[in-house]
């Protein structure tokens, strides 16, 4: 049977299991639309204000759900617009394809209306990507854009669709969906060296990032951790991916990590590393850092191993698979002693711990931990509030916090709220500032016209805080272009302008009022939170310095 | 810093070179020399590129660009195991007194007179990188007007190719 190059497209990505994609029409991919419109029974399409907030939709769908997120846009701006969002899938290694519309292909090269080279924009932020220059190579692109998009280390694929390559007519045989590369296990020796150094160790310590939770190892992490008695810790891209109030689990470890974490971590003599890339976020002076551990670091992605830091074994392999290897060659032993120091770490976390009264930010999180089911998926924007709801949120279940963290994307937390709801069919949450909300507030036409059972937190505080924090700390209080008092904007007003409900909450208990109406809601709900403007994110390690220089408290 | 070269074999699609030099771009590792060229198989193109770094960076290097999906193998050569040559085309002002100095060091690399006009010679020589700037520095005695090298291309000896380790 033949079909136009569009309807190929469409078909194929149903072929491909796809049940929703993200985007906006354009000029360019009007015949796209077309397609879309013919198959809307079977393929939903979700109309964003904005292209990057397609893009990031697409993302927290994927990072939510584990499969392949769609995004489709037009030519020109409507690809350009998709960057920011392909670019923070690719960084935190989000399965991603995107479609892009055109000009014709005798009209490329001659910087036609709306005519950009996105596939030489996007070469360093794509896996791969592909421009399409005749129909007939159209469904096995696409096919092999998910094959890429799923295998390894998962990461964003583009497709470039000229027009008359969307209009041509061509034979189409649906297929089953591709599936992801098979995954090899590391090395067995590298696994047994691995293993000799494990059993060496005396104060072992295991830290996991995305790729734990990619890789579904966490049965093999927590089978780990109880055989060679360690602590688990995480980075920011690793929470959810064991529960939170695992008795073993430490939290997040980093610039604002916990501190019995990021101790632990410090004082550690073997360091299992997995799926996760040691970035400066999470070294801070590499030279200083962990400088007593050995580190045994197991990913998928072998240019990770050796990249920012050097490990004394590197195993390039499948997480699980590999675990899976490791475990019977470790012996199961007891530390009591490493265990003890854990605990006195902890304590002394305990005691450092925000107890002051009122809306502080670990009060308004621990509200909103009362109000999480299970499977809540939650996002984040970027900046304090993304810091605070890393420390605070409690997560049961993967794949439940969806946030930026190699890009650390301003504006990507309303997208990703949308994606991540319509990916598991929960109600999601969205903890934002004003800052970040500002970013991207447009999407709340999206919330609202595909009514989106979300809860939308703005932390609002009247400032750029994360930035204010820092010029707090290292710029003598020169609060430059951070301050936003003067915007006036009413958000409970904006969000009702929208066609969303909205209140606002300035003390706890009104906070938990506007909770339990948002929660009872079937629709976009926002709570604008108030939160003082001079509350810091801690601890702090800063830019740069080592576990010596770490901030518990401010006057320290 | 030391230098050193690898073969990369890649599709033979457009734009994989720019996908190619942009990962260098991007990680920021030096290109020194460069050369692309088509292969025994139509399917796939050869980039010979000599680099610098240390052992990490080069291993990075490598790391990288088996992430690019049209990379096919990449091979890191052993200096003493390798042949490696460079092409270089000359061209020096002719005049009277030059002359005779041209010619003999030109016979002495084992060069070639390619072109020969009143005003100009345009001397031909292949060899190793260390020879051809030799004869480069040598020649700066006399007029260059202009130069222009291939870059290394190199091939493993024996009967060991860059395919063996295609993992297609």
């Amino acid at each position: 049977m033949k079909l136009s190059g569009s309807d190929i497209i469409v078909r194929t990505l149903i072929e491909q299991g796809v049940d929703v994609v993200f985007g906006y029409p354009g000029g360019q991919v009007i015949n796209i639309y077309d397609s879309l419109y013919k198959f809307q029974k079977e393929l939903r399409h979700v109309l964003t204000a904005h292209e990057q907030g397609a893009a990031h939709a697409a993302d927290g769908y994927a990072r939510a759900t584990g499969k392949v997120g769609v995004v489709i846009a037009t030519s020109g701006p409507g690809a350009t617009n998709l960057v920011t969002g392909i670019a923070t899938a690719y960084i935190d290694s989000v399965p991603l394809v995107a479609i892009t519309g055109n000009v014709p292909t005798t009209v490329i090269g001659t910087d036609g209306f709306q005519e950009i080279d996105i596939t030489g924009i996007t070469l360093p932020i794509t896996k791969h990507n592909f421009f399409v220059g005749s129909v007939d190579k159209l469904a096995d692109t696409i096919r092999e854009a998910f094959r890429l998009a799923k295998s390894g280390r998962p990461g964003p694929v583009l497709i470039d669709v000229p027009k008359d390559v969307q209009t041509a007519m061509y034979f189409y045989q649906p297929q089953p969906p591709i599936q992801a590369d098979e995954k090899a296990p590391a090395k067995e020796v590298r696994i047994l060296q691995a293993a000799d150094c494990i059993n060496a160790a005396k104060r072992p310590f295991i830290y996991f990032g995305g790729g734990l939770i990619t890789g579904n190892a966490q049965e093999e992490l927590l089978e780990l951790a109880e055989k060679i008695d360690a602590p688990l810790g995480c980075s920011l891209m690793g929470l959810s991916g064991i529960p939170s109030e695992h008795p073993r689990f430490l939290g997040m470890q980093g610039m604002h990590g916990h501190y019995a974490c990021s101790m632990a971590m410090h004082r550690a003599d073997c360091i299992i590393a997995l799926g996760v890339r040691f970035n400066d976020r999470v070294t801070g002076n590499r030279a200083k850092f962990a400088t007593s551990a050995k580190i045994v670091h197991i990913d998928i992605d072998g240019a990770e191993l050796g990249k920012t830091v050097n490990p004394a074994h590197g195993l390039r392999g499948d997480v699980k698979k590999t675990l899976r290897m490791l475990l019977p060659l470790l012996d199961a032993v007891k530390r009591p002693a490493w265990q003890d120091e854990i605990a006195e770490l902890k304590a002394e976390e305990l005691r450092n711990q925000d107890n002051r009264p009122g809306m502080t930010p670990r009060a308004i999180l621990e509200t909103v931990n009362r109000y999480l089911d299970d499977d809540t998926p939650v996002a984040t924007d970027v900046g304090q509030h993304q810091m605070w709801a890393a420390q605070y949120l409690k997560f049961r279940h993967s794949r439940r916090f969806i946030s930026s963290g190699g890009l650390g994307t301003m504006g990507f937390g309303m997208g990703a709220a949308i994606g991540s709801q319509l990916g598991t069919g929960q109600r999601s949450v969205l903890i934002t500032g004003d800052g970040s909300f500002g970013m991207c507030l447009n999407e709340m036409a999206t919330a609202v016209s595909e009514r989106i059972p979300m809860v939308i937190l703005v932390m609002n505080n009247g400032v750029l805080g994360m930035v204010r924090q820092w010029q707090t700390l290292f710029f003598d209080r020169h609060y430059s272009n951070t301050t936003l008092d003067q915007r006036q904007t009413d958000f409970v007003k904006l969000a009702e302008a929208f066609g969303a409900r909205a209140s606002r909450a300035l003390t706890l208990e009104e906070l938990d009022g506007a909770l339990k109406a948002a929660f009872a809601y079937d629709g976009p709900y926002l709570i604008d939170c108030a939160v003082d403007k001079d509350e810091f994110v801690l601890p702090m390690l800063p830019p740069g310095g080592s576990m010596d220089d770490i901030i518990v408290r401010i006057g320290d | 810093m030391n230098r050193f070269t690898i073969a990369i074999l890649v599709n033979n699609e457009f734009g994989v070179l720019n996908r190619i030099t942009s990962m260098f771009r991007r990680r920021q590792f030096n290109i020194i020399s460069l050369a692309v060229s088509e292969t025994e198989s139509p399917t796939f193109s050869r980039i010979t590129i000599q680099s610098e770094g240390d052992t990490v960076a080069k291993q990075q290097l490598i790391n990288q660009l088996y992430k690019l999906p049209d990379v096919k193998s990449v091979l890191e050569f052993n200096p003493e195991e390798t042949v490696s040559r460079e092409l270089l085309l000359i061209k020096i002002a002719n005049n009277p007194d030059n002359r005779s100095g041209l010619t003999a060091a030109t016979e002495a690399y084992e060069g070639k007179i390619v072109d020969y006009t009143k005003d100009s010679v345009m001397i031909q020589m292949v060899g190793d990188s260390r020879k051809i700037t030799n004869f480069v520095n040598l020649m700066r005695d006399f007029e260059i007007l202009e130069i222009c090298r291939t870059g290394i291309i190199s091939l493993e000896r024996g009967s060991s190719t860059i395919t063996k380790n295609v993992f297609i």
